[in-house]
């Protein structure tokens, strides 16, 4: 399983990204959890606002910061 | 409002036992009255305005703001830009989408301009501490701020100037932007908890803003002399707007922070005009969004952008010193 978090430098991509690594800690997922900061990249998934969560390159969601429980959901 | 009159007096006078005449009590009662009443008010309108706005996202404004007639969509875009709240870095998978949309590039900016300038936070302050008028002021103020920073982006054409990633997203067909969020139906439920999160969220946020600000401007509020502000901005000299707003630029606080401290220098005597000007000069005019839109601007259209919102917030602080 592949996990993308799409989001330049601001304070709530980076909440994101811990919040999901808390979430596959939780649920003790075997996943590679990657930051995405390149504008070409994000915009390749063609979401309007960040940050957002990719699984397996489906996007998610976008523009919210989602806490551990609400990931946990979105990945079982 | 009074209550809040009531409670920091009895802090001040009664429980911490000051003296009327220290400047130190004038600065403490500022600051206390201030922070109950803020944060009581922040407390129910941020729930209030976050529960109305919850089936309002990006996705939703995009869809609607598609093929609109060009001074609607500057409104729109500005009214859309002015009612949700930012996080600079979403300025550019936003401004991306909206072009890759068709959307043009004035209704875009104008979205741009206005969402840093006005927010639910932004208001509320606004209203408590300076009243309704100023209020409506400041909104109407940066409402036509977008409109005409629209127009005139397109006028321009503004287009011949955007990075390759910007004119890629010009190019591209219409896409179907991934559409998550919009589709679901939002419940009574779904409100509640997002209004909770978002109150949670934004306090979180922004309460060390505000705290400072309300800092900054109890200091002010005792310590600086009455004739400091009017001697040396407040005589309404020409330049003194235009010298008000070079001097917000480099200073970045959030629009939640600057007000408690406009309110101080208002309550010293400087003029509304210039006090707008400042205002707006330091809430619009911020790093982080102008390192963002570096991205898909090349710099001479951020410059130009740049100049134009110093340009009319100097008109208007120039004319609102000339109305009131």
């Amino acid at each position: 399983m592949t996990i993308k978090i799409l989001g330049s430098g601001c304070a709530k991509c980076k909440q994101l990204e811990k919040n999901t690594i808390e979430a596959v800690n939780n649920l003790n997922l075997k996943a590679d959890i990657i930051k995405v900061e390149d504008f070409e990249e994000i915009m390749s998934y063609e979401i309007m606002s960040t940050p957002a969560l990719v699984v397996d390159e489906k996007v998610l969601s976008t523009g919210k910061l989602l806490k551990p429980a609400e990931i946990e959901q979105l990945l079982q | 409002m009074i209550i809040f009159t009531i409670i920091a007096d009895w802090v001040t006078y009664t429980l911490l036992n000051l003296s009327l005449e220290s400047r130190i009590t004038a600065s403490v009662h500022f600051f206390i009255e201030d922070t109950i009443k803020i944060f009581v008010l922040l407390l129910f309108m941020i729930y209030i305005i976050a529960f109305l706005r919850a089936a309002l996202d990006t996705e939703r404004i995009r869809n609607f703001l598609q093929g609109k007639n060009r001074t609607l969509a500057y409104f729109l875009g500005s009214l859309f830009g002015a009612v949700t709240p930012f996080c600079s870095c979403s300025s550019i998978p936003l401004f991306l989408g909206f072009t890759t949309a068709g959307i043009p590039l004035g209704t875009t900016m104008a979205f741009l301009i206005t969402s840093p300038m006005i927010n639910e936070v932004a208001i509320i302050l606004l209203g408590s501490i300076l009243g309704i008028k100023f209020t409506a002021i400041y909104v109407i103020t940066g409402i036509t701020a977008g409109m005409a920073g629209g127009f005139f982006i397109d006028q321009i054409k503004a287009e011949r100037y955007l990075t390759p990633i910007g004119n890629r997203a010009l190019n591209k067909e219409k896409i179907d932007i991934q559409n998550i969020n919009g589709k679901r139906k939002i419940t009574i439920k779904d409100r509640h908890d997002f209004a909770k999160s978002e109150l949670k969220e934004i306090f979180h946020r922004v309460s060390k803003w505000i705290v400072l600000g309300i800092f900054i401007g109890a200091l002010f509020h005792g310590f600086i002399p009455e004739n400091l502000i009017t001697d040396s901005l407040g005589n309404g000299q020409w330049w003194s707007v235009p010298a008000a707003v070079i001097l917000g630029i480099p200073l970045y606080a959030n629009a939640s922070a600057i007000i408690p401290i406009a309110e101080s220098l208002l309550l010293k005597g400087l003029p509304i005009g210039t006090t707008i000007a400042f205002m707006m000069s330091v809430v619009a005019a911020s790093f982080p969004e102008f390192m963002m839109l570096k991205q898909v601007m090349k710099p001479k259209l951020l410059l130009i952008f740049f100049l134009l919102l110093l340009f009319m917030f100097t008109i208007s602080g120039w004319s609102f010193n000339i109305i009131f």
